[in-house]
């Protein structure tokens, strides 16, 4: 357990902070953004942000694929759930995102039949164990969780199964990534590159943000120090004016990714012309959808799917949160109508989502906020 | 769902070349490691484990630091082990 105490090393933590903050030029403002929800997740629990020069702002980006699911996709999933014969199978994240008319907890509570899996292939046995059913998985994630999808439809087709279908929802994170370099709302200096999708992608995805945008990406792992160090990584570029792909998290992340799970995903499935994202709105080319090749397990060739569209809670911020603009508490309703138990927001839903980090680990940081934005709790 | 957690490989099941028995902080369920084809695991050796798929090898110290870490998480990775201790493939 040596390697995990030097993780933890809060010394070692205070060294990197204060090499960080040698980097930093004077009057100059440094905004990072860390794409993946998992970063945001340490960030909060370990109080990262205290350990960072005031000049440093850490801005939340919109990995958190439960987050960006939009409402009308959730009815839509509700749609299909209540068709005759229907399972619904979801991973346990996904239960309590609300839609329209409550969410797949409350619709299970209703009567209708929606089960938890852990896996898709979960899903693949109980399409196996009930011929007689029509079993449909809710398919959400990144490219993290994308080739589970496109194995399990594979073997599906292999077993020459005629009962299991995917109700596919996968996004891909470069051109949410496009999305937020085009923004005008947000300047940003650099990238935090998320870790798990990466063993998938690998880096060279990311070159475009260097290449183009100028602005350099490092590549992290989910530990602490794992973090300081890409910050680090970024502040030494940023101070020699420098703009590349750097790969902090290499004992896990091959530089080409996984080749066979890219090939299963492009065997299975296409990008489709555009995808709402909750928050960011529609977006090209950015989520995937099963390729005609393997319409017999896709859902929505099989079923009538509604093609709800529903504008997200008046009330409810997540947009801005997952475009950075916005942190957690700035939120009219964060921590008061909107809390993990009754969540308004799908930034709230997810562990990894920044509203329920910051809400369950918040107190981590009030003080520096307190005193950095007005009105921030304390 | 976005936790991964690393799996110590234990062995093979006959004649399902793709599918693995791991030991997960003592749950021991199957998994499918058909991405790792490239470069298969052997029994002993540790995985990274996104919803029931093996996404990338790891060495022994980096499971020790990432099981820590998920640990360190508290609920969420309960949930996942649970989801886990559920979930039966083969």
């Amino acid at each position: 357990m040596r390697f995990v105490d030097e993780f933890r090393d809060g010394d070692k933590a205070r060294a990197l902070a204060a090499k960080i903050a040698a980097l930093c030029e004077p009057g100059r403002q440094y905004k990072l953004m860390e794409v993946c929800g998992g970063h945001t997740h340490t960030i909060y629990k370990h109080g990262l942000e205290d350990y960072l020069p005031e000049q440093i702002t850490l801005v939340h980006g919109p990995g958190c694929p439960v987050c960006v699911i939009p409402m009308g996709r959730v009815d839509d999933a509700m749609a299909l759930a209540g068709e005759p014969d229907v399972i619904m199978t979801s991973f346990g994240d996904m239960m309590r995102v609300p839609g329209s008319n409550g969410s797949f907890f409350d619709a299970k509570a209703r009567g209708t039949d929606i089960r938890m899996v852990y896996s898709p292939l979960d899903s693949l046995k109980i399409a196996r164990r009930n011929p007689d059913k029509r079993v449909v998985f809710m398919a959400i994630g990144f490219e993290t969780t994308a080739p589970s999808t496109a194995m399990t439809m594979l073997r599906a087709a292999a077993e020459g199964l005629t009962n299991f279908s995917v109700f596919c929802n996968h996004v891909t994170i470069i051109p949410a990534i496009k999305a937020i370099l085009d923004s005008p709302d947000l300047r940003l200096d650099g990238f935090i590159g998320p870790g798990h999708v990466s063993t998938v992608i690998g880096c060279r995805p990311y070159e475009f943000i260097a290449r183009d945008h100028g602005k350099p990406v490092v590549v992290a792992g989910f530990e602490p120090l794992d973090i300081l160090q890409s910050i680090y990584l970024l502040m030494l570029q940023l101070s020699a004016g420098r703009a590349v792909v750097e790969n902090q998290y290499s004992r896990v992340v091959p530089w080409d990714g996984n080749t066979v799970a890219l090939r299963a995903i492009g065997q299975t499935m296409e990008l489709r012309p555009y995808f709402e994202w909750r928050g960011l709105g529609f977006i090209s080319h950015s989520a995937l959808k099963v390729r005609q090749d393997y319409a017999a397990f896709d859902a929505e060739a099989l079923f009538r799917v509604p093609g709800v569209r529903v504008a997200d809670p008046k009330a409810c911020q997540c947009g801005e949160v997952l475009k950075g603009v916005l942190k957690p508490w700035e939120c009219k309703v964060f921590g008061t109508a909107c809390t993990p138990e009754t969540p308004i927001g799908t930034c709230m839903v997810s562990p990894e989502g920044a509203c329920a980090a910051y809400y369950n680990y918040g107190r981590l940081t009030r003080t520096r906020l307190a005193a950095a934005v007005p009105g921030a709790p304390s | 769902m976005c936790l991964g957690i690393p799996g110590e490989v234990i062995e093979f099941l006959p004649d399902q070349p793709d599918l693995a028995r791991v030991d997960v902080s003592g749950v021991r369920r199957v998994i499918n490691v058909g991405l790792l084809s490239d470069e298969p695991p052997a029994p002993g050796d540790w995985v990274l484990i996104h919803v029931g798929f093996a996404l990338s090898k790891i060495d022994e110290e980096e499971a020790a630091a990432a099981l820590a870490f998920l640990e360190g998480i508290g609920q969420a990775y309960d949930d996942e082990l649970a989801a886990l201790a559920e979930s039966r493939i083969e």
